[in-house]
């Protein structure tokens, strides 16, 4: 047990990748046993990182579950009597990487679950492709050093390249370059800012993060490095305008790969940010937060306003991914506990309900191959059990109070508060609005009314398996609404620890104006709850609200 | 007159003598039975090359001196002969099938070819302008005539011509340049030129000046830098594949040792005139060899203009002339010879008799085809690309690392832009073999020879990505040692 505790975060990346290249070897023919091996492979995975959540200290602050080994060697340095190497194979954790490594092993194997039917040509390099991505998604949640990162990082575009291009719909082959495309332009120059900062490192060549965020790196070297990391995070978030590829690489990809896409990938870049660019470059951060809550408060609009028009359902789900992740940008350039709590939150809820709303297009899909709203209606009188699982997804997605996205929301609504942008809290909070009247338009549209077509007259309920598919997926969007705390609890210590590199003068209180949150109930009052270090006065009703939880 | 010739002068040339002997084994066995030649000699050729790498292993991390210092042995020299000859060892097995489909004799062929080789494993060591110049010509001899080995073919007769009009102009221009530094300083050992270098007032000899210009035209040309590519993509689509295989890697290997020798360490003095022009050809270099690249429709001439452009950032390090630049070299070569070996393996088990099926739309589908031939085609793509996980991207980091070392921001912009283009062909590539569907499912055979040597490339591509440290250690003995 110990040696599984103590290298699991290598055991999560390389089981999936084994497993994949395992698969390689077995014969076409035997495709029940290729798509058991890979369902089995993604629940093991799923198994050992609730492990890794039971192992998981809350309280503690820095990494967890480090693995450190050499790997490259350029100009080595002695440190302590050790030679040490620019680029090193670091692996750890903390609290936010936590959930997303979660979501990852969640998202997978309903991934593969979901592909049972859908995919039957070629299903053998479809899984390999599958589980050499989880592999390397994990891989970027667990990275310490910059270029494992970045190897990461790109090394994941290859399998969803494929996944897209390959097994998509009719445009496939034009999304599949436009979104590898895309993504290249950003990493690309932030491989080379990456370098570029590791040779900032007074103390010699490193990539280590741990040991560049104690660089002092100037100003203006700063905002550079920012543009680049946050070109490369923002293309993948997608923060309005880089936003393109997006919905032509959901519409296209296969159910598996929107999922995967929308549920993992665009957390991607919210996650750099919070791991790279607010640490690394505090100064900057600062200097940019105005223009990045802008964004992110175009995005909700537009996004919205956009879902709203879209005929195709897909695409429709697609920009509403847009609208939601502009809330994770402005939670975390309100650079408050509040704004980085709920956005945290939002990317975990949004890849459930998201997640769950692909997956039932998806489902669609498969009985009617037509993606348009207009060829639907009426489907709950011949899919009821479908239409409760639809439901609960469409109201978690436009934010419904118990479901999981709406402690999210709601914190991140109140850290803008309290970054003293009530403008933009209020467009924020507009959103909401929008969000409910395009999931409610389109589930109007899918589900309710007469059923005039007779091929909706032929649709069937769901199966077992696709029972099998929604069911975790909505528990998880209850559970999340509900005790959005185990989540909160986790991640409070590394936000902290965060917004204490980016500004590390201000004290917790000064973050008071949203303090009243503390009155709401059962969401997270321990995301709010001071340090208890803290030398200034705290309000006697905070600290309760923390006790009490 | 008898020239001593030492011990050590022995163990320099050792590996070239093993592969001058194997070669005489080659051509006298095809002169007396060409029936038994055609069938062994591409093994004999093997063991040779073979032969040659395990004498390379016991020359790893020494250093000697030969022949009054034409010829050295250092850890650089000995990296690059290794990717010489692995890129030989590799285009081997890529002819034996193809000369066979193509009809062609096998004796004399692997003969040149071997000749070749020692020429290019001369230049590599040599530290002497006239070494330089004499090597040069013996692996370009060698080299026209097996650009225009298939002879019955126009284009291979044509691009054989061509090979060896513009080279001879190349050559003479070379010889020239030393001709010139000769004039303006009296030496043409390298060491020598360097200390000459140090006298006042000699960086602005207008004979030195143009001399040097001269001498980097002729190498230039052999790497095929902008604006002396012209020939490339003819050359390259002209000659029978494994010829165009070996020579984009193993002539550009040996080329760029005698370019680092010739402008990092003899040159030095003079980085400041040379730094401006070499940034300015590893910039038109990487521009041009990537849009142009972008047009193509035969794989072929594709793949030529990417080696244009690989060569462009091969430059960058050069450019950067610090200890990482340096090092960078012979990391790149080695993976840039396993991965544009391995792309063109594939189009040479791809390309139907006298040279047909070079068009990408020949490709169309591979992947439904021949899955492990598309995959394998796929990560040659990728690491082209320089896009992890690929010995491509290993290098390619080190090369950014020693631009940014050396403060060259615009040229690593430059390149990673260039590299941002490059991804829109190479993924062109991906796309026909994988993203469309073949007309119809024909299997593709494929040699058991070239499915060695895919594999070899392809395991070497992955390895050098994962455990890249086992280059890394000797190339820091090369900037130790300072050559």
């Amino acid at each position: 047990m110990d040696l599984i505790r103590n290298h699991i975060l290598s055991i999560l990346i390389f089981l999936p990748i084994a497993a994949g290249i395992a698969l390689v070897i077995v014969p076409r023919r035997y495709a029940v046993f290729i798509r058991w091996f890979a369902f089995i492979s993604g629940l093991v995975a799923f198994a050992l990182s609730i492990l890794l959540f039971l192992w998981f200290r809350s309280n503690m602050a820095g990494w967890q579950f480090e693995e450190f080994a050499p790997w490259i060697r350029v100009l080595p340095r002695v440190v302590e009597g050790e030679t040490r190497y620019a680029i090193n194979y670091h692996l750890g954790i903390d609290g936010i990487s936590l959930f997303l490594i979660m979501l990852t092993t969640f998202l997978t194997p309903v991934a593969i679950l979901a592909s049972w039917r859908g995919i039957t040509e070629r299903a053998r390099e479809f899984y390999v492709a599958l589980l050499l991505l989880e592999g390397a998604m994990i891989g970027v949640f667990s990275s310490l050093d910059l270029i494992l990162f970045y190897v990461f990082w790109d090394a994941m575009l290859i399998p969803m390249y494929f996944i897209i291009g390959v097994w998509g719909y009719e445009n496939r082959i034009y999304a599949s370059i436009k979104f590898f495309i895309y993504t290249l332009v950003g990493s690309l120059l932030m491989l080379a800012a990456i370098i570029y900062l590791g040779l900032q490192n007074p103390a010699g060549l490193t990539f280590d993060l741990t040991e560049l965020v104690a660089a002092d790196i100037a100003r203006s070297v700063q905002y550079w490095l920012f543009l680049a990391f946050g070109l490369a995070f923002a293309i993948k978030v997608p923060v309005f305008p880089l936003h393109t590829w997006l919905p032509d690489a959901h519409t296209e990809a296969p159910t598996a790969g929107s999922v995967i896409l929308a549920g993992i990938l665009l957390k991607m870049g919210a996650y750099g940010f919070l791991r790279f660019c607010l640490p690394l470059f505090p100064e900057a951060s600062v200097h940019f937060a105005p223009l990045m809550i802008v964004l992110g408060v175009i995005g909700i609009i537009y996004g919205a306003l956009v879902a709203y028009s879209q005929p195709d359902i897909k695409r429709l789900v697609a920009y509403s991914s847009v609208s939601h992740l502009g809330f994770v940008v402005l939670g975390i350039f309100a650079l408050n506990i509040q704004g980085i709590q709920g956005a945290l939150l939002i990317m975990i809820a949004h890849g459930l309900s998201t997640g769950a709303l692909f997956l039932i297009v998806g489902m669609m899909y498969e009985r009617r191959h037509t993606r348009l709203m207009s060829d639907y209606g009426g489907v709950w009188r011949r899919m009821p059990f479908f239409g409760a699982f639809f439901i609960i997804a469409a109201l978690a997605s436009l934010g419904l109070p118990g479901l999981a996205n709406f402690p999210g929301e709601f914190l991140v609504i109140l850290g803008t508060f309290a970054a003293a942008n009530w403008v933009y809290a209020l467009l924020a909070a507009s959103g909401v609005v929008f969000a409910a009247i395009y999931i409610l338009w389109l589930y109007g549209n899918v589900m309710q009314g007469p059923v005039e077509k007779p091929e909706v007259e032929a649709m069937r309920d769901l199966s077992v398996r696709e029972a099998f598919v929604l069911a975790p997926v909505v528990i998880f969007i209850v559970l999340l609404g509900v005790f959005p705390g185990v989540v909160l609890d986790r991640t409070a210590v590394s936000s902290e620890a965060i917004l204490e590199q980016v500004r590390p003068d201000e004290s917790r209180t000064s973050l008071g104006r949203g303090a009243w949150a503390i009155e709401v109930r059962g969401i997270g009052t321990h995301a709010l709850r001071p340090k208890t270090d803290s030398p200034q006065p705290v309000p006697h009703f905070l600290v309760e609200g923390g006790e009490e939880q | 007159m008898t020239i001593p010739v030492s011990a050590a002068d022995w163990i320099v040339i050792n590996t070239e003598l093993i592969l001058v002997g194997t070669a005489m084994i080659v051509l006298l066995l095809d002169a007396f039975n060409r029936r038994i030649s055609d069938r062994i000699s591409p093994w004999i050729t093997l063991v040779g090359v073979v032969g040659g790498l395990v004498s390379l292993g016991f020359l790893w991390g020494q250093e000697y001196t030969g022949f009054a210092g034409m010829l050295v042995i250092d850890s650089f020299s000995v990296l690059v002969k290794m990717a010489i000859l692995f890129g030989t060892g590799l285009a081997v097995l890529l002819s034996v099938d193809y000369l066979r489909r193509e009809e062609l004799a096998q004796g004399e062929y692997y003969g040149l070819l071997l000749l070749s080789t020692v020429g290019m494993l001369l230049l590599t060591s040599s530290a002497n302008l006239i070494m330089i110049f004499l090597s040069l010509e013996m692996l370009s001899i060698a080299l026209y005539v097996l650009t225009g080995y298939a002879r019955m073919r126009p284009r291979s007769q044509e691009a054989g011509m061509k090979y060896f009009l513009l080279g001879s102009f190349s050559a003479a221009i070379l010889v020239y340049g030393v001709a010139l530094i000769y004039g303006a300083l009296g030496t043409v050992d390298l060491a020598g030129v360097a200390e000459a270098l140090t006298a006042p007032g000699i960086l602005s000899n207008p004979v030195l000046l143009a001399g040097a210009g001269l001498v980097l035209v002729g190498l230039g040309f052999k790497v095929a830098a902008v604006p002396f590519q012209m020939w490339t993509p003819d050359v390259y689509e002209g000659a029978p594949s494994p010829v165009t295989a070996f020579m984009s890697v193993s002539t550009k290997a040996a080329a760029f040792a005698a370019l680092t020798r010739v402008l990092v360490f003899a040159f030095s003095d003079l980085s400041g005139v040379w730094m401006a022009v070499i940034w300015a050809i590893a910039a038109l270099t990487m521009i041009f060899g990537n849009l142009v690249a972008i047009a193509q429709n035969n794989i072929k001439r594709m793949l030529a203009y990417s080696s244009i452009a690989h060569a462009g950032y091969i430059l960058v390090a050069v450019a950067s002339a610090n200890q990482l630049g340096i090092q960078s070299i012979p990391f790149y070569l080695i993976a840039y010879t396993f991965m544009n070996i391995g792309a063109w393996a594939v189009v040479t088990v791809i390309t139907r008799k006298g040279e047909e099926g070079v068009g990408l739309s020949d490709y169309t589908g591979l992947f439904w085809r021949n899955p492990l031939l598309a995959v394998s085609m796929g990560l040659f793509m990728f690491s082209l690309a320089g896009i992890p996980p690929t010995a491509g991207f290993t290098a390619k980091i080190y090369l950014f690392m020693a631009a940014v070392n050396a403060n060259l921001i615009g040229l690593l912009i430059v390149a990673v832009v260039t590299t941002i283009i490059s991804a829109y062909f190479y993924l062109r590539v991906t796309v026909i073999m994988f993203m469309h569907r073949p007309s119809e499912v024909s299997a593709v055979h494929v040699p058991i020879a070239a499915y060695v040597a895919i594999i070899i490339a392809v395991v070497a591509t992955l390895w050098l990505f994962l455990f890249p440290n086992s280059t890394q250690a000797f190339t820091e003995a090369v900037w130790r040692m300072g050559l």
